[in-house]
C-alpha cells in the first residue's frame, strides 16, 4: 500500500471502532452469542519489530524467502494455473514452495480472481489463521480492480481494502509464467524487508475491520481469528 | 444395517448431534479435498457419514444478471469464464444459441474447427480430472504426469487461439482464425504423446491394488438415481447406460465422425474412471480424423452485421452439447431488443454435484468424499454461475 | 412433435404453442395444470429427464415466465412448459417429489427470484447469497451496477464501458 492510500482516521471508523474494542489490547467479539465469547481469543494483532541485529533480520528474511509454503486454497478461478506450477514443467519447489493444506503451516495466502462476499469471510477467517510471517499474492484482474464483474452484485472489487496485498499478478488468466514472476517478486520483497503487509494489518486492523464487517453482514465469528 | 448407524424413524434417521456419539464435520471450502470452491456439512459418527449437504455459492458472480445488461457481443467474452477447466462448452453453446435465433448459418470449416476445439478442451479437461480422480486415492503420481502433460493440450490452444485457458476462440457467426502453419505436425506429436500416456496410466492405476479397493463399489449409480436425479454424462454411461448427445442428437460435424459410446456397467467409481479414460482415447481419435478430414480452405466465419445494433429476433431456444460432465444447456430468450432478455446456463454439475451427491455421500468414509466427489466430476462453478 | 402437443392438448389447456426446432418446442400450460401435465409427460410420454428449471422476468407485463425443460431420451427431444405467474404473487407448486434435484432448482429461484415453491424442502434456506440484504438479484428491477457502486469500494480508474469503447474504436462513423 503506498502513503497516499493509507486509511484516514474518519468518525465513522472511530465509531465503529468503539463496537469491538473493550481496551487497547482487548477486542469485544460483540458479534458472537454471550456464552460463546469466552472461547474465543479477544487480542489484537501486533506489530512485529525487525529483530534489532542487522545481519540477522537480514538472515531470516532469507530464510524466509526461500521457504514459501502456499495455502492450497482456490478461491477463484486462478486457483487453475496453480497446478501447472506444481508440476515438473515450470516446478514451482525449485524455489522451495509447496502447496500445503492447512492455514496453520502456509505462510503464502494466493488469492486467485474473484472474491465473493461468501468467500471473503472464509479468506479473512483463513488469513487471520496463518502464522506470521505471512504474505498475500493476489492474482487476477478480479482481485485488483473487480476485472470482468466490475459491476456484479456479489464479488468484491478491491481485495486490498479487506487484506493486505503483497504482490498483484495482473492478466485473466495470467500465465504460470506470470504467477512464477510474482512469487519471485515476492521472494526479492522478503529479502529485502519490504514484504510487510501482515504489519500493516495489524497497525490498521481497525481500518480492515470497519472495511470487513461493511460487506460481510453477518459477521458470527470472532473479530480476530487465530 | 450397520449399528452405527442412527435408528430411522418415518424414513428420516434420527439423532442428537449433542450425545457425544456423532459428530458435525465441515469440510471445505479451505480444504484440499474438496474439488473447487464449494463445502460439505457432514454428520458422521466413527468415520461413517450419516447425512451430507452441499453448500455452494462460494463462486457466484450472476452470470445471469451481467448478461442481461450487456450486449450480446460483449457477453462472449464472459461466458468462457463460467467453467475453468473447460471453457469452450460455454463458448459454443452460447454463439450456437445466437446463431440459431438470428437464423445464421456458419460455414463448414468453422463447423470442423468448432468440433476440433471441443474436442481439444475435453481432452484437457480429462487430462485435469484423472489427476485429481488418482489423486483422490493417494496416487500423486499420475497426477504430477497427467497435469504436466495438460499444459502440452494448451500448447496446442495457444497456437490455435491465442490464450492457454480462456480462448474465447468461437464469435458467433465462426470462429477466429484458422490453423497455423506447423499446427498439425505439433498437434500430432502432442497425440502420440498423450496416447502413451494414457497407456502408462491405465497400468498405474488400474491395476493398482489401493486404486481397485477404494474405488470399487465407491458411489455406485443405479438406473433408478438416473432418471430420479437428473444425471447425465460419463456417470450415466459408467452404469451401462448408453446417452452421448454426440450421437443422440448430432451438432457440428459429430455425425460425420467415427465413434462408439464408452459404457461399464458397474456404476462405481471404478467404472466411471473407466469410461472416461476409454473417452480421452476417443478424444484423441476424434482429433486424429477430424485433422484428416476437415476442409483446408475456406471462409472462417459468416460477417455479423454491426454488432453494436444488433438486434436479435424474438423467440427463445435451448441449445445442448455434451461436456466432459454431460450435457451442457443454455436456454436463451430474447425479447427483439440488442440485449438477452434472459441467458440460463445449465451445467452438468448442477444435477449430480449437489443432489446426488448428497444421496451417494451416506455411508461413505470420510476418507473417500474426495474420490466420490471427483468421480461424479464437479465444477462448482457452474452450479452457482 | 406434434403428436405430443396433440396427445397433450386433449388433456390439458394449452396456449402458444411454438416449435422452433424439429428436436424442441414450447407451449404455454396453465398454472394449475402444471404439475400434473409434467407428471403426464413423465411416466406416460417417457420424457424422463429435467433438463432445467428456470424463470424469466416479463417486468412490463407483470408476470414471471416459468420454463420446465423435459427430455425423452428415446425420441431424443426436448419439451418446454412454460406457465405465467404473477409477479405480485409469485407461488408456485413444487415438483420436488418428481425428481431429486427439482428441489435445488425451485431453492435458486427462491432465492434468485423470489418465487415461492411451498413444500419444497429447504427452500427458505439461503443457497448462494449469504446474508443478502438487498431485494432478490436476478429480478430486472434489481441494478446491479447501482447496487455495486454503492456496496463496494472501487478502485479509481480510467472507467470505460465496454459499449463505448466498442463505438470509438470499432464503429467510429456511428
Amino acid at each position: 500500500m503506498k502513503e497516499k492510500d493509507k486509511p484516514e482516521e474518519t468518525k465513522a471508523l472511530k465509531q465503529a471502532k468503539d463496537n469491538w474494542t473493550v481496551d487497547e489490547n482487548t477486542l469485544a467479539n460483540a458479534d458472537l452469542p454471550e456464552e460463546e465469547r469466552d472461547w474465543f481469543c479477544d487480542a489484537r494483532p501486533k506489530v512485529v519489530k525487525p529483530v534489532s541485529w542487522d545481519p540477522m533480520e537480514k538472515f531470516l528474511n532469507w530464510a524466509r524467502a526461500h521457504s514459501l509454503w502456499i495455502l492450497a486454497f482456490g478461491t477463484g478461478c486462478g486457483a487453475v494455473e496453480l497446478r501447472p506450477l506444481l508440476t515438473a514443467r515450470y516446478d514451482i519447489s525449485r524455489f522451495g514452495m509447496a502447496p500445503r493444506p492447512t492455514p496453520r503451516q502456509s505462510s503464502v495466502f494466493m488469492i486467485g480472481g474473484y472474491v465473493s462476499i461468501k468467500t471473503l469471510k472464509r479468506i479473512v477467517r483463513s488469513y487471520e489463521e496463518m502464522q506470521g510471517p505471512k504474505f498475500v499474492v493476489a492474482v487476477c484482474s478480479c482481485a485488483i480492480n473487480g476485472g470482468m464483474y466490475w459491476d456484479s452484485y456479489n464479488t468484491v472489487k478491491r481485495i486490498d481494502h479487506y487484506i493486505p496485498v503483497d504482490v498483484y499478478v495482473t492478466g485473466c488468466m495470467p500465465r504460470p509464467e506470470a504467477v512464477l514472476a510474482g512469487f519471485q517478486k515476492l521472494q526479492e520483497l522478503i529479502m529485502a524487508g519490504k514484504a510487510e503487509g501482515q504489519n500493516l494489518y495489524a497497525e490498521n486492523f481497525d481500518w480492515y475491520k470497519a472495511n470487513q464487517k461493511q460487506v460481510i453482514t453477518d459477521w458470527n465469528m470472532p473479530d480476530y481469528n487465530w | 444395517m450397520n449399528d452405527k448407524y442412527p435408528p430411522i424413524v418415518d424414513g428420516k434417521s434420527v439423532y442428537d448431534l449433542d450425545s457425544q456419539k456423532y459428530l458435525k464435520m465441515w469440510q471445505g471450502p479451505q480444504h484440499p479435498g474438496v474439488t473447487g470452491n464449494m463445502s460439505l456439512e457432514l454428520d458422521i459418527s466413527g468415520d461413517q457419514i450419516i447425512k451430507c449437504n452441499t453448500h455452494v455459492g462460494y463462486l457466484h458472480r450472476g452470470f445471469e444478471k451481467l448478461m442481461e445488461r450487456r450486449r450480446y457481443i460483449n457477453c462472449f467474452p464472459i461466458v468462457c469464464r463460467i467453467c475453468v477447466p473447460e471453457p469452450d462448452t460455454n463458448e459454443y453453446l452460447f454463439a450456437a444459441a445466437t446463431e440459431e435465433l438470428l437464423g445464421v448459418e456458419i460455414p463448414e470449416r468453422a463447423k470442423w474447427l468448432r468440433t476440433l476445439d471441443l474436442e481439444l478442451s475435453r481432452l484437457a479437461s480429462f487430462f485435469m480430472w484423472i489427476g485429481g480422480q488418482s489423486g483422490a486415492f493417494g496416487s500423486g503420481t499420475v497426477a504430477q504426469w497427467s497435469i504436466a502433460y495438460r499444459d502440452y493440450v494448451l500448447d496446442l490452444f495457444e497456437e490455435l487461439t491465442g490464450a492457454r485457458i480462456y480462448h474465447m476462440y468461437m464469435i458467433p457467426g465462426g470462429v477466429r482464425g484458422g490453423l497455423p502453419e506447423g499446427w498439425i505436425q505439433h498437434a500430432e506429436k502432442v497425440l502420440d504423446g498423450a496416447s502413451k500416456l494414457l497407456d502408462e496410466i491405465y497400468y498405474v492405476t488400474f491395476h493398482n491394488s489401493v486404486f481397485k479397493s477404494r474405488a470399487k463399489g465407491l458411489g455406485i449409480i443405479t438406473p433408478d438415481l438416473i432418471d430420479r436425479f437428473g444425471v447425465v454424462g460419463p456417470n450415466v454411461r459408467g452404469s451401462g447406460i448408453a446417452r452421448d448427445l454426440r450421437k443422440d442428437s448430432p451438432y457440428l460435424v459429430y455425425d460425420q465422425l467415427d465413434f462408439n459410446i464408452e459404457t461399464e456397467t458397474a456404476g462405481d467409481t471404478y467404472a466411471r474412471t473407466l469410461v472416461r479414460w476409454k473417452e480421452m482415447h476417443q478424444s484423441i481419435s476424434l482429433i486424429r480424423q477430424i485433422i484428416m478430414l476437415m476442409p483446408k480452405s475456406g471462409p472462417l466465419y459468416t460477417t455479423l452485421p454491426n454488432v453494436l445494433h444488433l438486434k436479435v429476433p424474438a423467440g427463445e431456444t435451448y441449445v445442448k452439447a455434451e461436456s466432459t460432465r454431460g450435457e451442457y444447456g443454455y436456454y436463451m430468450v430474447s425479447d427483439g431488443s440488442e440485449f438477452p432478455r434472459k441467458v440460463t446456463v445449465r451445467g452438468p454439475s448442477y444435477s449430480h454435484g449437489m443432489a446426488l451427491l448428497e444421496h451417494l455421500a451416506v455411508g461413505v468414509n470420510i476418507a473417500d468424499t474426495h474420490g466420490l466427489m471427483i468421480s461424479l466430476h464437479t465444477y462448482p462453478p457452474e452450479i452457482e454461475r | 412433435m406434434n403428436k405430443i402437443y396433440e396427445d397433450l392438448s386433449s388433456r390439458f389447456t394449452l396456449s402458444d404453442y411454438h416449435q422452433q426446432r424439429d428436436n424442441l418446442a414450447f407451449v404455454t400450460v396453465e398454472k394449475a395444470q402444471l404439475v400434473s401435465a409434467i407428471t403426464y409427460m413423465r411416466d406416460y410420454l417417457k420424457f424422463t429427464h429435467l433438463v432445467l428449471m428456470t424463470s424469466v422476468d416479463w417486468l412490463e407485463q407483470g408476470k414471471f415466465q416459468l420454463t420446465y425443460l423435459l427430455h425423452n431420451y428415446e425420441l431424443h427431444v426436448n419439451f418446454g412448459l412454460k406457465v405465467m405467474l404473477d409477479r405480485d404473487n409469485a407461488v408456485m407448486d413444487t415438483i420436488h417429489h418428481l425428481w431429486g434435484h427439482a428441489r435445488v432448482y425451485q431453492r435458486e429461484l427462491h432465492e434468485m427470484f423470489g418465487i415461492d415453491f411451498p413444500g419444497s424442502p429447504g427452500v427458505n434456506e439461503p443457497m448462494i447469497l449469504e446474508s443478502w440484504q438487498g431485494p432478490p438479484p436476478m429480478r430486472r428491477d434489481f441494478d446491479t451496477k447501482k447496487y455495486s457502486e454503492e456496496t463496494f469500494d472501487h478502485r479509481p480508474r480510467q472507467h470505460v464501458e465496454p459499449e463505448d469503447y466498442l463505438r470509438q474504436n470499432l464503429y467510429p462513423e456511428d
